[in-house]
């Protein structure tokens, strides 16, 4: 499931690739495929023929252009859309005047309200805020206790009433009202509620919130939703949309491997943005939502802005560059070779790395390029004498018996690692020099790479 | 570039190329992409985050995702979950179910008849229609999506109506509606939806696991079929092997009580495996004949994690335990990942079954049908509300009955 999507478009777009010219048929069975993609990541079906019927529109009377195949066209048509579908503005919060600024936090259970409370707390704090948290969830056995948890991990206050989530009475409508009466006291200009989670036709409790929100009278209502939802994710904004007034959506477990249609389906129906989105469990794993990206990954043809993003954040970016530099020019030594690995190893785990990248064959995607072999090649290259690993020319019988002693390795392996390395390096070397080295050089090698929209 | 990608194919270290590919990509591209994203950020107003690599060294451990995982020693573990049985048993007799009085059985129907809305238009537009026109394919179609049953499995069952109406065998739109809820009633035939439950020596205990991603509701889950075969006359003891998300276990401990089971925790952040060794020890001992044992939720595509428990199986099947059920909790929202979801897990943990939950929710959970015909994973309960009766055998015709309002 996890590649067959964008493995079924780019299949159909190779076909296409040979093509000077788009046929009334080509554009059915592309149209075809889009549909599939799009029902497949969880599109709305209504969405899906909308967008579907317009894509149709600009691709049967497509100008071909000299500089692009087809197939990169459609791409880009396609891409265009969706991100377009996704809403252009950014959410940008507006502090109140007169402080708090009071965030109510709202969807269904099991959609990751608390643990996003605690993130979005986190954010404002990097933001320079003074966030404070209420428990309001009175109704899921230990949730407060889960907030208290977190609150604790950001170094957040939380107000919440113990008692009365233990013994599953207790009013959340009061809770939240002393809840902004203690920030307010406490001169916190950040209040963020987390609620108990609800059915969007659970009545009772959709009235519940209601009041909440009423007596809190936020300045942002967020609705927590869940990336893995299906088409029920209209339903649901709609729902919550029509009781609370959405200001903005949060997209949680974006890190799993869903490709989150329901965002596109959401946002074209209460036609608030989607502000944020979480991507990991831990609690720095939550970011303003992008929704270029969000198209890339609807269509399955990787997430290369977060990619490189990811790898600003992570690379020491001097190093790194006087790396690529090195490479380019054939220096390339094990030393550079084993930094940037250890670079790499901070991304995350490479079958995730991997993910993000667009064009990678599904065969590596599916193999487990293990973070077992990374270990070994390490233990391997670390086991080498300075001298050895600039210049790997050196190594000999001996000292290759030593290398594979001291990582626990073979001499085979040892041997197939140096090989591999020089080859790779007289590879780059010339691949270096076909660029020219230059900058500007490495622009021309991006419409080599398949499946990457927008770039070109 | 490609030369590199099928160089990373063959190689028999592909973390090499791999990396070089890395070096290459960021710095090729990221010189590029960071110059217009940076373009792109100034133009809407949005204050750059800065964020330096200040990371500590520490983060820098192979499996950067790995949860800070401290394996207490198994004596400790030990030790406490001694404790708290004793403390559990001694309420035992205090707790005793109250749900057996008056038990009944909830019906899907009366649940999903508040959520029928969503369909009905789509229905009423087929049934309305003298014949069978493009409009009514597209309905069917929209009514089968919208339920979440897929595009591949929709798009199989139309063609094969379709094929019926040209040979005019179906001519009416009620026909049609028949013909199509019959299909799908026939594919749910004949499985097995019972739940496994194997008489063995004394002190060799049933074990059901249960798993899933992240907010699906595998504890309420766990609370609720504890009250379910504690009502059957089985001595339960639930294990609380989500040892990750804060409070979890606090959370088990209340459905423990209110089902009148016994309990068995860890220490938070402990290893997940030795809690249900513990619990399985511990039903052992005390004549338990069913261990339900709770899992942390986690996304499938994290590996690390899915090796977690692909241990915490092993551990359970261990002398004295016998592993007869792994139930993956699915939520009637999730859409097409579901499938994913549903065959990662059968990978890792050899999934017997399927608990769709919340399905007293608008969403129709047709995720599972898909589930059901493609991988072969039947569909044995279902969760219809939040109380602790709200748990029933799940029944493929009602199912699809209600898929179509």
């Amino acid at each position: 499931m996890f590649d067959t999507l964008s493995d079924r478009f780019e299949g159909i777009l190779k076909r296409l690739r040979g093509k000077g010219r788009l046929t009334e048929a080509d554009v059915d069975e592309v149209m075809q495929e889009i549909r599939t993609a799009l029902l497949d990541a969880d599109v709305n079906v209504r969405v899906t023929r909308q967008v579907v019927a317009r894509i149709r529109e600009q691709c049967v009377g497509l100008e071909l252009s000299k500089a692009l195949s087809p197939a990169q066209q459609v791409i880009k048509i396609v891409n265009q859309e969706l991100t377009n579908l996704l809403g252009g503005e950014t959410l940008k919060i507006t502090y109140a005047s007169r402080p708090p600024t009071v965030i109510l936090m709202a969807g269904l259970q099991g959609s990751g309200k608390t643990t996003n409370s605690g993130k979005l707390a986190k954010w404002f704090k990097a933001q320079g805020r003074n966030p404070m948290l209420v428990g309001a969830d009175l109704q899921r056995p230990a949730a407060v206790e889960q907030l208290r948890t977190l609150g604790r991990q950001v170094d957040v206050p939380v107000y919440s009433d113990d008692e009365a989530a233990k013994a599953g009475t207790g009013d959340p409508v009061a809770v939240a009202t002393r809840g902004l009466a203690e920030a307010r006291r406490l001169g916190k200009d950040v209040l963020i509620v987390d609620t108990a989670g609800r059915l969007a036709i659970d009545e009772e409790m959709m009235d519940q919130v209601k009041r909440i929100s009423a007596a809190l009278n936020p300045n942002y209502t967020f609705l927590v939703i869940d990336a893995m939802i299906g088409q029920d994710a209209v339903e649901v904004a709609q729902r919550f949309h029509e009781t609370l007034a959405i200001d903005g959506v949060i997209l949680s477990k974006l890190d799993g491997d869903a490709r989150g249609g329901a965002a596109l389906s959401v946002k074209e129906v209460i036609g608030r943005p989607i502000a944020f989105a979480s991507t990991g469990e831990k609690l720095d794993a939550f970011e303003q939502f992008h929704p270029d990206r969000m198209a890339g990954r609807i269509l399955g043809m990787g997430d290369m802005l977060t990619l490189i993003e990811q790898a600003e954040q992570h690379f020491e970016k001097d190093q790194a560059e006087e790396a690529a530099q090195r490479l380019m020019d054939g220096a390339f030594t094990l030393d550079d070779f084993l930094q940037q690995m250890q670079q790499l190893k901070k991304m995350g785990p490479l079958s995730n790395v991997l993910g993000m990248l667009p064009g990678v064959p599904k065969e590596l995607k599916g193999a487990q390029i293990g973070d077992d072999e990374l270990k070994r090649v390490e233990a391997i290259i670390r086991s080498m004498t300075p001298g050895e690993r600039r210049k790997p020319e050196v190594i000999n019988g001996s000292r290759r018996l030593r290398i594979a002693n001291g990582s626990g390795t073979t001499t085979g392996e040892v041997n197939r690692l140096v090989k591999q390395f020089s080859e790779m390096q007289k590879m780059m070397k010339k691949f270096g020099g076909g660029m020219g080295g230059g900058k500007k050089g490495k622009r021309r090698m991006m419409p080599a790479m398949p499946g990457m929209p927008g770039f070109n | 570039m490609t030369a590199l990608i099928a160089a990373l194919l063959f190689a028999s270290f592909p973390i090499i190329p791999l990396v070089l590919v890395f070096v290459v990509l960021v710095f090729g591209i990221g010189v590029l992409l960071y110059s217009r994203a940076a373009a792109r950020r100034t133009t809407t107003e949005q204050r750059p985050l800065p964020k330096p690599p200040t990371k500590p060294p520490s983060r820098s451990g192979a499996l950067v995702e790995s949860r800070p995982v401290e394996v207490p020693d198994s004596a400790d573990t030990t030790d406490e979950a001694i404790v708290e049985r004793e403390s559990v048993a001694e309420q035992e007799s205090v707790a005793a179910p109250t749900a057996e009085e008056v038990y009944e059985r909830p019906r899907f129907r009366d649940r999903l008849a508040r959520a029928r809305a969503t369909l009905a238009g789509a229905i009423t537009g087929i049934r309305g229609r003298a014949g069978i026109t493009d409009e009514t394919w597209d309905d069917l179609e929209e009514a089968l999506l919208r339920a979440d049953v897929g595009v591949k499995v929709t798009d199989a069952l139309l063609a094969d109506l379709r094929a019926r109406v040209k040979s005019k065998e179906i001519t009416k739109p009620d026909e049609l509606l028949t013909a199509l809820q019959a299909d799908m009633k026939s594919r749910l035939d004949g499985a097995d939806r019972s739940l496994r439950l194997e008489e063995g020596p004394d002190g060799s205990p049933n074990v059901w696991l249960f798993v899933g991603v992240n907010g699906v509701g595998k504890t309420t889950t766990i609370g609720k079929v504890g009250a379910m075969q504690g009502r059957a006359g089985h001595k339960v003891l639930m294990a609380a092997g989500d040892t990750f998300r804060a409070a979890a276990a606090e959370q088990l401990e209340t459905w423990a009580h209110r089902a009148g089971a016994e309990f068995v925790r860890g220490a938070e952040g402990g290893d997940p495996s030795s809690v249900i060794f513990d619990g399985v020890q511990a039903a052992s001992a005390r004549g338990c004949d069913l261990v339900l044992g709770d899992t942390a939720g986690r996304l499938h595509n994290k590996a690390n994690l899915m090796e977690e428990l692909k241990k915490v199986r092993r551990v359970a099947s261990r002398e004295p335990g016998r592993v007869t059920e792994v139930l993956l909790v699915i939520d009637a929202t999730t859409g097409q990942n579901g499938l994913t979801q549903a065959r990662e897990f059968a990978v890792a943990t050899a999934v017997t079954g399927v608990v769709l939950t919340k399905l007293d929710g608008s969403a129709k959970g047709g995720i599972v049908f898909a589930i059901e015909t493609e991988l072969g994973i039947p569909v044995k309960l279902v969760g219809l509300g939040e109380t602790i009766g709200d748990l029933v055998d799940f029944d493929p015709d009602e199912f699809v009955d209600a898929l179509f309002g």
